[in-house]
């Protein structure tokens, strides 16, 4: 297995996209250092950054690059090597770089910035975000042989988590702002990997003092260390449970 | 060394693979024909794990391929269209290759030689053409010594030379080093003087398997091709 992803993880720093990516975040990052100083609200905007740019990338990417390496799985596939040491070296080589250029790219930045605490929870987050879209990606790639379709889903997935999903949270707060929901708001923010991690970070900032009742309830929870572990811990099953589905799935595939 | 028993393969609603019973032997070199679509892959795909089977369906070496991995170590395969990773250099393939086996340490350089692979280390896999990379697919088949190749369409996009080649060394696996190869191919004539017995699949079922010599007779005919259609014919007229 470590020679396999020696070989995939070498070929993937290698390829533009990761580089471009990387110089992407950069320039974003020092660019808004620039532009709006140091502290909080850079890290807001980082923080905005990651959760639209890092769900897409790694969709996009690790989709891309499966289905571009399918031939090369099956030139494996046909070494005494079983599958799942072939998925798992496909995921754990895509974590690698996905993360690796994340955190070199907002890492830096946020070193500079002077961001302390909550600018190293953003990038654990994050961090946890490359690991959980690089699963989802897989899983669709396994899912559908057809590569529109598998693609289609992917992005159908971004669209979900990054837009609808808050979307409709803000429909039925909306709509039943008469009742004491904000519990169940908390519950509800579990489904989206995205939304759990902003609250996490946000509550470090003082944007959390803007959030009214419902940002009271969330800085009982996120504000203390059990409560961060315990996001840290959902966000770990959100990258663990798609994955292992995906062992599965590829397990039982005709390739 | 390998044995099929009631090999039932569908996807979805399309029974690809009705039911096949097939034992194959050490020294033998095994043609597996029929015409598009009646099966040939998918029992290729099914011996080397790329198809998913149930329990007890094939054996390789007494031993349930069922969830398995190790036995492929003794499994060359060549596959009908060779593509590879377009930025992964000849050189790279053969050192991945190399790692993962690293077990193995006494390489069979025949074809590697005769292909003179080594001309082509520096070169992108992504400029090799069709033909080339069947060179390179083949030299990888035979590197570890294994004890089966399976060759799906091996002449196609060969020249002339190289398919000489291939044969010669076909021959010298089968009847030197007593291997068992089996080879599809819709090039009848490729076969002549490797195959010693013949699998003709239709429809996902056994029509005919049969010892060259026995054809032979039965047919009184001497290439490969009269042999197969004079027995076809004879077949469908009694039946």
């Amino acid at each position: 297995m470590g020679r396999i992803i020696q070989f995939l993880a070498t070929d993937l720093v290698k390829n533009k996209t990761i580089i471009f990516y990387l110089l992407f975040l950069w320039v974003t990052g020092f660019g808004l250092i620039s532009l709006q100083g140091q502290g909080e609200k850079t890290l807001l905007a980082l923080l905005n950054i990651s959760i639209l740019v890092v769900p897409l990338v790694c969709l996009v990417f690790s989709i891309i690059y499966f289905y571009n390496m399918y031939e090369f799985l099956l030139l494996l596939h046909a070494q005494p090597l079983a599958r799942s040491t072939l998925l798992i070296s496909f995921y754990i080589s895509l974590s690698l770089v996905l993360t690796g250029a994340y955190l070199v790219g907002l890492g830096l930045p946020l070193y500079f910035s002077d961001a302390g605490g909550a600018g190293l929870l953003l990038l654990l987050t994050g961090s946890l975000w490359n690991l959980i879209f690089i699963g989802l990606a897989l899983l669709m790639a396994i899912w559908a042989s057809d590569r529109t379709k598998g693609m289609g889903f992917s992005l159908l997935i971004w669209v979900y988590f990054v837009l609808l999903f808050d979307g409709l949270v803000l429909l039925l707060m909306y709509n039943f702002n008469e009742y004491p929901i904000e519990k169940l708001v908390l519950y509800i923010s579990f489904l989206n990997p995205l939304d759990l991690g902003r609250i996490l970070v946000l509550m470090q900032t003082d944007a959390a003092a803007l959030m009214g009742y419902s940002g009271a309830i969330f800085q009982m929870v996120f504000s203390e260390n059990w409560g961060k572990g315990l996001v840290l811990v959902l966000l770990l099953l959100w990258a663990l449970i798609p994955f292992s589905v995906s062992i599965r799935w590829f397990n039982k595939k005709d390739l | 060394m390998i044995s099929i028993k009631q090999l039932h393969k569908r996807f979805g609603r399309q029974e690809v693979l009705k039911g096949i019973d097939l034992h194959f032997s050490a020294g033998e070199g095994l043609a597996l024909i029929g015409p598009n679509g009646s099966g040939k892959t998918t029992l290729i795909k099914c011996l080397l794990g790329l198809n998913t089977i149930r329990q007890d369906q094939i054996r390789f070496d007494g031993q349930d391929i069922f969830g398995q991995s190790a036995y492929r170590k003794n499994i060359g395969y060549m596959p009908q269209i060779s593509r590879f990773p377009e930025q992964m250099r000849v050189k790279e393939l053969f050192m991945l290759m190399k790692s993962i086996r690293s077990e193995e340490s006494n390489y069979d350089m025949d074809l590697f030689e005769a292909f003179e692979i080594e001309a082509l280390y520096p070169k992108k896999m992504g400029l090799l053409s069709g033909g080339m990379r069947q060179k390179v697919s083949a030299a990888l088949a035979f590197l570890f010594h294994p004890d089966v190749l399976i060759l799906d369409e091996p002449t196609a996009g060969l020249d002339p030379v190289s398919n000489e080649m291939l044969k010669e060394k076909l021959r010298k696996t089968i009847h030197q080093e007593n291997k068992l190869v089996l080879i599809t191919s819709h090039v009848l004539n490729d076969l002549d003087d490797i195959a010693s017995r013949l699998v003709y699949l239709m429809e996902g079922r056994v029509l005919f398997d049969k010892q060259l010599a026995e054809l032979q007779a039965e047919t009184s005919e001497n290439r490969l091709n009269a042999m197969i259609a004079t027995f076809l014919r004879k077949q469908t007229s009694h039946g």
